[in-house]
């Protein structure tokens, strides 16, 4: 059923109609309008047999989650930025230990300086921390992957980060299908927990593990994720068949059949991406789009196959490693990595970082940049750098490598 | 479950990791000697004793028979015996020493009122044994051989049996029914007892009654007299007859002013018998201080509550009718008394000397092979005297003199008899360590300040013979056996099983060997003997 | 006669052994059973004489028996964790789950949310040594503590960053030597006047039952855990138990020295209900602290050639104020100890 919601609520409504028993959070903008409805819900009975814990710090928030769900219970929080770093010990911990945990990061930039709005140096920093990570390019899919990931976490027993932009599409008021609770109950079934703290047939879970092993559990963690990479079409064309809705799976490639460019993003950026392809296509310029929906593990084999054809690859990064450049385009090259030489162009575009709009105009212009071959494709580039800005710095920008 | 791979494990798991191998120090149970055991001259294990009957109940039966393996008179020596166990006892060094002599008496006590018995152990040997002396050291030796199955004859100048705890001690402190319940139940195991016959010829005697072996243990019981110069009226007595009178039931005529020669218990027991006897003022004369003076404290003590008078540092130089002279004296640097010339007058209407005792030995004249040495018998380690087959014990050997001396060397000389008896040697008694105080944890113990006897009120005391130290009544004597320390010994408090960290220590189930522990986990930490209570762990270098 | 005033039913060693032959089977110490939890079992790795494994067997096999069995631990990173987890051998034989060193009490925040949402009776437990619980684990133990979750949270306290080596930790006491806490200058070993009280802090909380207890006073100790089982809430309880290896102390001496520790005032031994204290647990036989201190290597530079019997003064002063406060010797106590000496006679 279609309602208005703001796309906090509708994820909000996604997650309680998914049945968690324990949700423990901590406030931080911008996520706090979807653990706020979370506890109006287990407050007013829309949400029962669930415990709210409102905990003490994001640190706390996800080592309660790692406690309940080790004694089996569905478990769910939401962060976003320095919160999601205040975790990182946690993540890890809940990764390693194979906790089939759901949580939102509503992502949002990292500071000092600090920084409310919105990009993806949050998820961005934890992408090595083992969990699943999922980009919503919108409200309905935010939703439709919020349903998806307790899937995916519970049959594999790992936990999932579903990533969707703070503010742009948290606090976005939009018309959203919200699965109906007994869609999401024959969707989703109960959670039978791979282990869990029984009293009646004690574990040990959490051992210390040296040399002689340590790495083969750190392989098997890894073959644990590619595992992924099979289950999230399968999970995505289950909830088409049961919801009517393409959502999820692995990557959404746009006109990239016979495409000589191709913009790579991930998150609520693609909607202006996909007018600007459009508009390009209308020119006779063969653009096309990839959205990267599953970020980690990364779908090498997916991406090389929707883009591998094109010239150029433009990828536009939300995020970026000081010292390098861009975070995603690195794994662009590496899934391009098996094509012969030359293979695509990849040029990396840092775009709205801290929340600075990644308007269609800019795009157009970064991409008739690109065709027109104005840009170099080895540099790193900044798209709407303000150079006043930087001269006033005392740092003028020295080209784009 | 398909549990991830490392980072969960099964429980219990660690079991396969054999600790053991880290120990350089190995935990061992010991069973040490405690100090009561070590100061009983009859033997007794105390410490096992008082452990059974730290249960109560049926367990004082167990506790009652595990004193008469080595003692036939528990409910006597629970009054007479000046209890050295009592001496040594570890607990005196945290509050007051356990009230052994107390608990001993309860258990005597209770088995006389239960009518418990002992019975022979062995078959008849048809062997026989002559036993010459029916006080506590013969009584003892006839028990043990009875028990051992042999034929016993006590041959016994005195009309009545018992020896000095008949005749040397006052009823007041030993009931004359308890005596004769404790004889007779050594009577009862078989044992033949000829009063009122005086064995004058030892080789006459054995020849005649086909005796196989001899215990002799005729005590000592002439009274030494001293050279004092007396009045032809003055009327000095000798304490060993006063208390023998006594003992046949006559009551000696001393007058209202009574004093007592000598330091000993003999002299404090006339001076109370006299003090009972009607006298208005009994002093007991002795030549150095109350310190010096070898009668037992609570002797002098309870004399003292009933009115006895000492006079210290004194010495009596001239005996007249109605008066004494005295003499001061001081003492030396050595401790010895040294007259003054100081005198005075001490009025006194009898003069009881308590001097010391001798042997009368003339019966063993012409005995070959026996050896008389300061007028006392020479006996070996088994209690032989130089003739072999002929044994003897009590106050007429060099030892100290005492019941339970005499209780300990009957049984030593029993099996002594019983081994020479069957041509073998007595098997050597295990020498075990001493239970010091230093290896107790005290801690542990409950406190508990000792429980003590009570006394008959003074009015009865200094008039009547009834006994003046009661009986603790059943919950005191329970209480008062649990304040033992188990020294040296495990009493099963699980402190060990408790304290362990590697779960090394399980329990048994064994009464004997309560705890075993497994050395596949033991790392030798020590815990479980430090925090043992009773010191019954002993840590020691592994032997690699 | 004396009896009138002495508890006939003496059992010999009281209450102060593990057990004793001569009380009902229930009046004895969980620990002196043998068909006891064991909740931590032979093979781990601690040192000898180690007082946090003696301490985590008392604790949980009580808190086992008080729950019958259903119950789930929570575990910080530290030696406990160490010694008796590496992989492929556990020494646990409870459910028992370690995550991180600072977020035990969270975790055990979450296993209590999850499993009354799940609609079990299965109690939680919490446990770390004192790194974990005052330090690190500080922040969510003090969440845990003002959301009342139903966990019991039990600090082994053995002062210090054992599994690391040795470091000082915000329970390490004044002038004691640690790796970081040399004996060089004129104030060695730990700072005076630094440190908290874990327990005094968690009684600001007001939560339902915070109790200190030490692994000599077995008996205290699993009453103190049963109580605390038989209340819902957050509960505290702050164990004392000496490191031989962090105290370079015989491993023989664990024991003695956690009694010390309580016999000399400085570790006061206390349960509070509410943010109220409500019963102390009396000094029984009173020693001065050098007892405690001469026994221990971190304090040998109190002693010997370079003596400070200034700095034994100043930690004396601590441990009389810790009597004062509390009431740790109270006239009742002192009279209760001594009798009437008997009259008669034996």
């Amino acid at each position: 059923m279609f309602e208005q919601l703001e796309g906090s609520k509708a994820v909000a409504k996604a997650v309680a109609r998914c049945r968690p028993r324990v949700i423990a959070a901590y406030p931080i903008s911008p996520q706090t309008h979807i653990v706020e409805a979370l506890s109006d819900f287990v407050r007013d009975g829309e949400l029962t047999g669930c415990e709210y814990l409102m905990v003490e710090s994001e640190f706390g928030a996800m080592s309660a989650c790692i406690g309940a769900s080790g004694v089996g219970a569905r478990t769910y929080t939401a962060t976003a930025s320095q919160g999601l770093l205040f975790m990182t010990e946690a993540l890890f911990n809940a990764s390693g230990l194979g906790l089939p945990i759901v949580m939102t990061v509503a992502n949002r930039a990292i500071g000092a300086p600090i920084n409310i709005w919105n990009d993806h140096s949050d998820s961005m920093s934890q992408r090595d921390s083992g969990w699943v990570q999922l980009f919503a390019a919108s409200n309905q899919e935010a939703v439709d992957l919020h349903v998806q990931a307790f899937v995916l976490a519970e049959r594999l027993s790992l936990p999932v980060m579903v990533c969707m932009d703070g503010f742009v599409l948290t606090h976005a008021v939009e018309d959203v299908d919200l699965p109906e609770q007994d869609q999401v109950d024959a969707f989703l079934p109960p959670f039978v927990p791979r282990q869990r703290l029984d009293p009646r047939d004690p574990i040990t879970i959490g051992s210390m593990v040296g040399p002689e092993a340590f790495t083969e559990v750190r392989y098997l963690m890894h073959d644990q994720q590619l595992a992924a990479l099979d289950e999230l079409p399968r999970i995505a064309a289950d909830f088409q068949a049961a919801f009517g809705r393409d959502s999820g799976g692995l990557v959404h490639p746009y006109r990239t059949e016979d495409a000589d460019v191709v913009v790579v993003a991930l998150g609520s950026v693609l909607g202006g991406v996909n007018e600007v392809v459009d508009a390009l296509r209308e020119e006779g310029v063969a653009a096309g789009s990839l959205g990267i929906s599953c970020y980690r593990p990364w779908p090498a084999d997916a991406v090389r196959e929707a883009i591998g054809s094109a010239r150029t690859v433009v990828v536009v990064e939300r995020a970026f490693a000081p010292g390098v450049g861009g975070v995603v385009s690195q794994d662009v090259r590496l899934a391009l990595r098996p094509l012969a030489a030359p293979g695509p162009a990849v040029y990396d575009v840092v775009a709205g970082l801290g929340g600075r709009p990644v308007t269609r105009t800019a795009l157009r212009r970064l991409l008739d940049d690109v065709v027109a071959g104005r840009l170099d494709p080895h540099g790193l580039h900044f798209l709407d750098l303000d150079h006043d800005l930087l001269e006033r710095a005392g740092t003028p920008w020295r080209g784009t490598s | 479950m398909d549990h991830p791979f490392a980072i969960t494990l099964d429980v219990g798991t660690s079991r396969a990791n054999k600790t053991g191998s880290w120990r350089t120090e190995l935990p061992t149970y010991v069973h040490n000697q405690p100090p009561c055991n070590q100061g009983c001259p009859a033997g007794e294990d105390v410490r096992t004793w008082l452990y059974e009957a730290e249960e109560g109940g049926d367990a004082y039966e167990r506790a009652w028979r595990k004193i008469m393996e080595v003692n036939p008179f528990p409910a006597v020596m629970g009054r007479i015996c000046y209890h050295p166990c009592e001496t040594g006892c570890n607990r005196g060094q945290v509050d007051e020493a356990v009230g052994i002599n107390s608990v001993e008496r309860f258990l005597g006590d209770e088995a006389l009122r239960q009518g418990w018995t002992v019975g022979v152990d062995q078959p008849s040997s048809g062997l026989r044994v002559l036993v010459v002396g029916a006080g506590p050291s013969g009584l003892s030796a006839a028990y043990q051989l009875a028990r051992l199955g042999h034929a016993v004859t006590i041959v016994e100048s005195a009309p009545k049996p018992g020896g000095m705890m008949r005749y040397g001690i006052p009823e007041y402190r030993l009931p004359r029914d308890v005596l004769d319940a404790e004889i007779q139940r050594i009577l009862d195991l078989g044992v033949h007892l000829e009063l009122g016959v005086t064995v004058t010829d030892l080789d006459a005697t054995m020849r005649e009654g086909r005796y196989d072996a001899a215990f002799l243990a005729v005590g000592a019981q002439i009274g030494r007299r001293a050279y004092l110069p007396a009045g032809a009226a003055s009327h000095v007595v000798d304490a060993v007859s006063l208390l023998h009178q006594l003992g046949d039931g006559e009551r000696p005529l001393l007058g209202r002013r009574v004093a007592v020669y000598g330091g000993g218990n003999t002299a404090v027991d006339a001076a109370r018998t006299a003090m009972r006897l009607g006298a208005a003022d009994s002093v007991v004369v002795y030549r150095r201080t109350r310190d010096k003076m070898p009668a037992h404290d609570a002797e002098v003590r309870e004399a003292e509550e009933e009115g006895v008078r000492f006079t210290w540092l004194s010495s009596i130089t001239q005996v007249e009718q109605g008066s004494l002279t005295i003499e001061r004296m001081e003492l030396d640097e050595t401790g010895f008394p040294q007259p003054t010339g100081v005198t005075e007058e001490l009025p006194a209407d009898s003069l009881v000397l308590a001097l010391g005792q001798d042997t009368d030995l003339r019966f063993l004249e012409g005995v070959a092979g026996i050896e008389v040495d300061h007028g006392v018998v020479t006996v070996d380690d088994q209690m032989m005297t130089g003739r072999p087959g002929v044994f003897a014990g009590g106050d007429m050997v060099p030892d100290q003199r005492s019941a339970t001396v005499g209780i300990g060397h009957g049984r030593r000389a029993a099996a002594g008899v019983d081994a020479w008896l069957h041509g073998r040697s007595v098997p050597r008694t295990e020498v075990r360590a001493p239970a010091a105080f230093e290896a107790l944890n005290t801690w542990y113990f409950a406190d508990a300040p000792r429980a003590h006897r009570p006394l008959l009120e003074a009015a009865r005391r200094s008039s009547t013979f009834d006994e003046v130290v009661q009986s603790l009544d059943a919950d005191h004597a329970l209480y008062e056996a649990r304040r033992c320390m188990s020294c040296g010994n495990c009493f099963s408090c699980d402190n060990c099983f408790g304290v362990c960290p590697d779960n090394a220590i399980s329990k048994t189930g064994d009464p004997d060997a309560p705890y075993a522990i497994d050395l596949d986990y033991c790392k030798g930490c020590g815990l479980c003997a430090a925090e043992c209570p009773a010191g019954a762990i002993r840590m020691a270098p592994e032997e690699i | 006669m004396t009896g009138d005033v002495t508890d006939l039913k003496l059992y010999q060693v009281g209450t102060f052994a593990a057990g004793n032959r001569l009380v009902d089977l229930e009046l004895r110490s969980v620990q002196a059973h043998a068909d006891r939890a064991n909740s931590i079992t032979s093979g781990h790795r601690a040192c000898q004489g180690c007082g946090e494994a003696l301490g985590a067997r008392y604790v949980l096999d009580a808190a086992m028996r008080a729950a019958g069995g259903d119950m789930v631990v929570a575990n910080a990173t530290g030696c406990l964790e160490v010694f008796s987890t590496p992989y492929p051998e556990s020494s646990w034989q409870v459910a028992w789950l370690h995550s991180l060193f600072g977020n035990a009490p969270a975790v055990a925040s979450g296993m209590a949310a999850g499993l009354r949402a799940l609609g079990r009776e299965t109690r939680v437990v919490g446990q770390g040594g004192d790194g974990g619980t005052v330090d690190i684990g500080f922040g969510c133990l003090s969440g845990m503590f003002e959301r009342n979750d139903d966990v019991l949270y039990v600090c082994y306290d053995n002062q210090g960053y054992m599994n690391t080596g040795v470091q000082r930790s915000g329970a390490t006491p004044p002038a004691a030597r640690t790796a970081n806490t040399g004996t060089a200058g004129p104030e060695p070993g730990n700072v005076f006047g630094q440190g908290k009280s874990a327990p005094l802090i968690a009684m600001a909380h007001e939560i339902p039952y915070v109790a200190t207890a030490t692994v000599a006073d077995l008996r205290d100790l699993e009453r103190k855990v049963t109580k605390a089982m038989s209340m819902r809430g957050a509960r505290y309880l702050h164990v004392l138990v000496p490191c031989p290896l962090g105290w370079a102390a015989g491993p023989s001496d664990t024991i003695k020295l956690a009694r010390l520790a309580a016999q000399s005032g400085i570790f006061p031994v206390f349960e509070a209900e509410h943010g109220e204290v409500t019963a102390v647990t009396p000094i029984r036989r009173q020693v001065p602290v050098e007892e405690y201190l001469r026994l221990q290597g971190r304090f040998a530079h109190l002693f010997g050639k370079r003596a400070r019997p200034d700095l034994v003064a100043r930690i004396q002063a601590g441990a009389d104020r810790n009597i004062a406060r509390f009431g740790l010797i109270d006239a009742d106590t002192e009279t209760q100890t001594s009798t009437e000496p008997g009259t008669g006679s034996d």
